[in-house]
């Protein structure tokens, strides 16, 4: 049998190390077949989490988990909720679930390998820091979306529904600070939905900006922004 | 009681109206999945407080990323149910508390409405059900890997056997799974409580 195929019975059911993990996402990126077997085997593993019958949860739980989305509900002044840290939290593990929800679920998986590559290669990064517990998120005023921040400045924005950039444009991103805009990577918005981490931190004081561009950037934005965070 | 006005929804409507920031939506999704994925965690974890972080990371990532989730790709319930279970594993490993005996018959782990727990109870006999219609050694891969946590290679150990007949058991097992899970699923009574 396919190598790959039989080993994404492993893979939907979470039996793999790190490095295996990893080489078969690769594989997955260029494998209709093997997506197409994941997505049918994930509903089987998904069918084998209802017959686990461990015990009902607190009811605190419910009230936890939504305690701390609400602190982050964009139109409010975000906050930097914290719950308790699990010891055991691990940037690698989140990193995992983000590139499944990103590179397996994500809408650009057809063709234009090379461009998605190097995409998928930063899904990774972006789910760290999408399910960071420490991370705040700041809404954009004027798009569907917001900014994820870690801890650390690390950022991620989330956006969908925009449309693509024209013919020879580009969405260029922006760190703004004390008035100043520096530019935090480009994207074409074809995706019906983009998670991307900025090429630089996004310090508290500052905001995130975007605008079109010649394909290609620019070094500072030749007009005002399209939108920006709150 | 609660008020439950997103309970006609979907699933996936609901997660996308949680990629709009509603918190409403995400409270009926975990009412509707809390349950299931807290159980799945805590059947992996064995621990109260490593379960519970498993599966707030898990919904704290959909409020946070369910922009990013495409319906025609997944159902709602499976992609939060994966992310959990993904988390519960990196969780245990790093712990060391893998376990492979069977948990002790605990009250179910629901969350939802009389109604959501008997469809739950229905598809938990369903797919008990299955399993055990499984080859003994195909079941044994299953479990320890799902529920234990084990890696193939893990298993390959364990189990004393190479690394490509745990494969080759663990395909066979989730590909005869589905077989007789789409065969009770066709034997009706159990087609139109989905939603």
């Amino acid at each position: 049998m396919d190598d790959h195929l039989e080993l994404t019975a492993a893979y939907a059911l979470d039996a793999v190390d790190p490095r295996e993990r990893e080489r078969y996402e690769a594989h997955l990126a260029t494998c209709d077949r093997c997506r197409e077997e994941l997505a049918s085997f994930w509903t089987v593993s998904g069918a084998l989490a209802h017959a686990a019958g461990g015990p009902a949860p607190a009811p605190a739980l419910r009230e936890r988990i939504l305690a701390q989305a609400r602190s982050e509900r964009p139109n409010l002044v975000p906050l930097r909720p914290r719950w308790a840290l699990p010891a055991a939290a691990s940037v690698a593990a989140v990193a995992a679930m983000l590139a499944l929800a990103l590179g397996l679920w994500g809408s650009s998986l057809a063709g234009e390998l090379d461009r998605e590559r190097s995409a998928r290669a930063g899904a990774g990064e972006a789910l760290a820091i999408v399910s960071d517990p420490g991370a705040h998120t700041v809404a954009f005023r004027g798009a569907e979306g917001h900014v994820v921040v870690s801890e650390t400045g690390k950022a991620a924005v989330v956006l969908a529904g925009l449309d693509p950039a024209p013919e020879g444009k580009t969405y260029e991103l922006w760190v703004v600070r004390n008035g100043v805009p520096r530019p935090a990577g480009l994207f074409e918005g074809s995706e019906a939905r983009l998670v991307q981490v900025l090429t630089r931190p996004v310090p508290a004081d500052a905001k995130v900006a975007v605008t079109l561009e010649d394909a290609g950037g620019v070094d500072t934005p030749t007009g005002p922004p399209l939108f920006e965070t709150i | 009681m609660r008020i439950r006005d997103h309970a006609h929804l979907s699933d996936e409507a609901l997660v996308a109206l949680v990629a709009r920031s509603d918190e409403g939506a995400l409270a009926e999704l975990y009412d509707r999945v809390g349950g299931i994925a807290y159980g799945l965690a805590y059947r992996v974890l064995r621990d109260e407080a490593l379960a519970e972080d498993a599966v707030q990371e898990a919904f704290l990532g959909l409020w946070r990323a369910a922009a990013t989730f495409i319906p025609e790709r997944a159902k709602a319930s499976t992609w939060i149910l994966t992310l959990v279970h993904r988390r519960a594993v990196d969780l245990v490993r790093r712990e060391e508390r893998r376990r492979s005996e069977p948990l002790d018959e605990a009250p179910e782990g629901a969350t939802g409405s009389a109604e959501d727990n008997a469809w739950l109870h229905l598809e938990r006999e369903r797919v008990q059900g299955a399993l055990r219609l499984l080859p003994d050694q195909q079941r044994e891969a299953l479990e320890l890997a799902y529920y234990g946590g084990f890696t193939q290679s893990e298993l390959a150990e364990r189990l004393g056997q190479p690394l490509g007949t745990i494969k080759s058991r663990m395909f066979s097992g989730l590909a005869r799974l589905r077989e007789l899970l789409d065969d009770s699923a066709e034997r009706g009574s159990w087609t139109t409580t989905s939603s």
